[in-house]
């Protein structure tokens, strides 16, 4: 194509770029100014001097978070429940997911509107919580991974995808005497390993994230999940602290902000390794999942 | 009939197996629930369950409309809830149009990758960075407004802004994530459409007005209208973490008041109260809205 840009043109790209730029450093400069933060000395962040570069460059704040032995112990809830809680909702999900994308499953249509249904009129949080009190799952990593089992978009997504699979492929392996499990594990997740991947980041960053239900069905300081421990540490640590751990002593004696900062950092750091690798693949995913049906 | 319907069943028993779990998913975290609202007709009592407390009809939702809290709180709700969708909405549009037009893809996939980077972090960490850039002595907001000659703001510390700092760490967190689905459909358009324009002689604000958001309608309408239905839930987390009891009066919506009331101070009933009527105005915003736009647009969810 050889249209000639005008010179109007020009000007609009270069202003597009601008705005643009300006877009992703107002992403990106809150980072930098909690990495900053994060590697300052308290008397330098206390007099406002750090902005985006560390002042008087110390990894104390780092070495106090560490030392902090709740914080391990709730990074190990959570990696337990985004590890196990993923691999549930994959197989709860495709579980269903299988079935319904099948023309034979008679009352498909029912189903399908049960699902939306929950999609739109959601269940009141006090029931909720009673179901989860009544089936005995407080104060339970079970609280954290059955009641979110399955997300009904993420269901939606997972079906349309198993709807791309031609029929034929599925006849020919009925055929072959193969039942309906051995044909949805071996024959259709192994063709859906984008769709598994997509939905399995989805749902590994629900869990790692998860914070509500667990404020809601956790109340055993031993189960708190990272998030929970977070919002004590970063955001009000003179509200449901436990006042006599180290780190509460700590942050009402010295300067909180530095460590504060570094907690952010530490919590942030492995979502932010994962993300680069799985950025385009997720994406196309995503694509597909939605746009199809 | 019903018999070569039960055959039909009978031969593929398995898939109906392998959906059972599921099922019963459905029907035990969603559907009993869904049933276990009548509490908001009971006098509910912990001791005396569903079955045993007393029914009093509407009181709770009577109760629900007398309360000067409630009104602050729908207030709330409802304002937080139209900025986001007036700037929340909008701003992905914008943003993917802008994306579109960048030619270099190198530049074009750093920014995007940039943009998209927020979406995975916590409500807990992002109020964790905003509560640190917006802190009156050691936050950068404030560095820049000193800079100018502005006395430092306590942002988090009164109420006239924290229903700002809600949207807009909602937009910081949400807006580049949400350019992916449209420029999904944008990737989508043949460029024949535009070479044809352009010998027809439209420049580029006339391509994009005819061409480009005439593509994009279905999607932006159905995302509003998926919007629109979840219009009372804005969700606990996101508001959770920005109150304080000096901002609390502006920031409290139904969400983070049903877990105070509801939980903390086990007032079920007339919280589920409060729950039953965000669902049903969502579900009457959502096919009004669907109404509207199928005589409108001829878009629509169903």
């Amino acid at each position: 194509m050889a249209i000639k840009e005008s010179r109007a043109r020009k000007a609009f790209l270069r202003t597009n770029m601008v705005v643009l730029i300006l877009v992703s450093l107002i992403m990106i400069l809150p980072f930098i100014h909690v990495l900053a933060q994060s590697f300052s000395s308290s008397g330098a962040i206390d007099q406002g001097k750090v902005s985006f570069l560390p002042v008087e460059f110390t990894l104390d704040n780092y070495s106090f978070v560490f030392q902090d032995g709740s914080i391990w112990r709730s990074f190990g809830v959570t990696i337990f429940i985004t590890v196990f809680g993923t691999l549930f909702n994959l197989i709860a999900t495709a579980s269903l997911a299988y079935p319904l994308s099948r023309k034979e499953l008679l009352g498909r249509k029912f189903l399908l509107f049960m699902v939306l249904f929950t999609m739109i009129f959601s269940a009141p949080l006090i029931p909720t919580f009673l179901v989860v009190q009544n089936l005995g799952l407080l104060n339970t990593v079970w609280a954290l991974i059955f009641p979110t089992a399955i997300s009904a978009f993420n269901l939606f997504v997972m079906r349309s995808f198993f709807m791309q699979i031609p029929q034929e492929l599925i006849e020919s392996s009925r055929m072959d005497g193969l039942g309906e499990l051995r044909i949805l594990f071996q024959i259709v997740l192994p063709l859906s390993k984008p769709a598994m991947a997509t939905l399995g980041i989805f749902y590994a960053v629900f869990h790692w994230n998860t914070y509500f239900n667990a404020l809601m069905f956790i109340e055993d300081r031993s189960l708190y999940p990272l998030q929970i421990k977070l919002r004590e540490m970063i955001v009000d640590e003179n509200f449901t602290s436990d006042p006599t751990s180290d780190f509460y002593t700590t942050m009402l004696s010295s300067s909180p902000e530095g460590i504060k900062m570094a907690t952010i950092i530490v919590a942030t750091v492995p979502i932010l390794l994962i993300y680069p690798f799985l950025q385009r693949h997720f994406i196309k995913g995503f694509m597909l999942g939605s746009l199809k049906d | 009939m019903t018999s070569r319907k039960l055959a039909l069943v009978w031969k593929h028993k398995a898939l109906y197996l392998i959906a059972l779990p599921g099922i019963a998913y459905f029907i035990i975290f969603k559907y009993i629930p869904i049933m276990g609202s009548v509490i908001a007709f009971q006098d509910y009592n912990i001791f005396q369950g569903i079955t045993g407390s007393a029914w009093v009809g509407l009181e709770q939702f009577e109760r629900m409309f007398q309360y000067p809290e409630f009104l602050r709180i729908l207030k709330n709700t409802l304002l937080i809830n139209l900025y986001d969708i007036v700037f929340g909405f909008s701003a992905p549009i914008i943003l993917a149009l802008m994306l579109n037009e960048v030619r270099k893809m190198l530049a074009k996939r750093i920014i995007q990758t940039i943009v998209y980077m927020p979406h995975f972090l916590s409500w807990v960490i992002i109020s964790g960075i905003f509560i640190g850039i917006l802190s009156p002595s050691t936050g950068m907001v404030n560095h820049f407004l000193n800079l100018f000659g502005i006395d430092s703001i306590y942002f988090l510390g009164e109420d006239s802004f924290i229903r700002t700092i809600i949207v807009g760490s909602g937009m910081w967190r949400e807006t580049g994530w949400s350019t992916i689905i449209y420029l999904a459909a944008l990737a989508g358009i043949n460029p024949q459409l535009y070479e044809a324009a352009d010998i027809d002689g439209a420049n580029r604000w006339q391509q994009t007005w005819k061409i480009t958001l005439p593509t994009l309608m279905p999607t932006i309408m159905m995302l509003f209208l998926l919007q629109i239905g979840n219009f009372l839930d804005f969700g606990f987390e996101r508001v959770d973490v920005f109150l304080n009891p000096f901002n609390r009066v502006n920031g409290e919506i139904f969400d983070t008041y049903i877990y105070e009331a509801g939980l903390l101070q086990n007032q079920y009933s007339y919280t589920t109260a409060i729950g039953i009527f965000k669902s049903v105005v969502g579900l009457i915003l959502l096919v009004g809205a669907n109404f509207v736009s199928r005589k409108t647009t001829g878009n629509s969810l169903y």
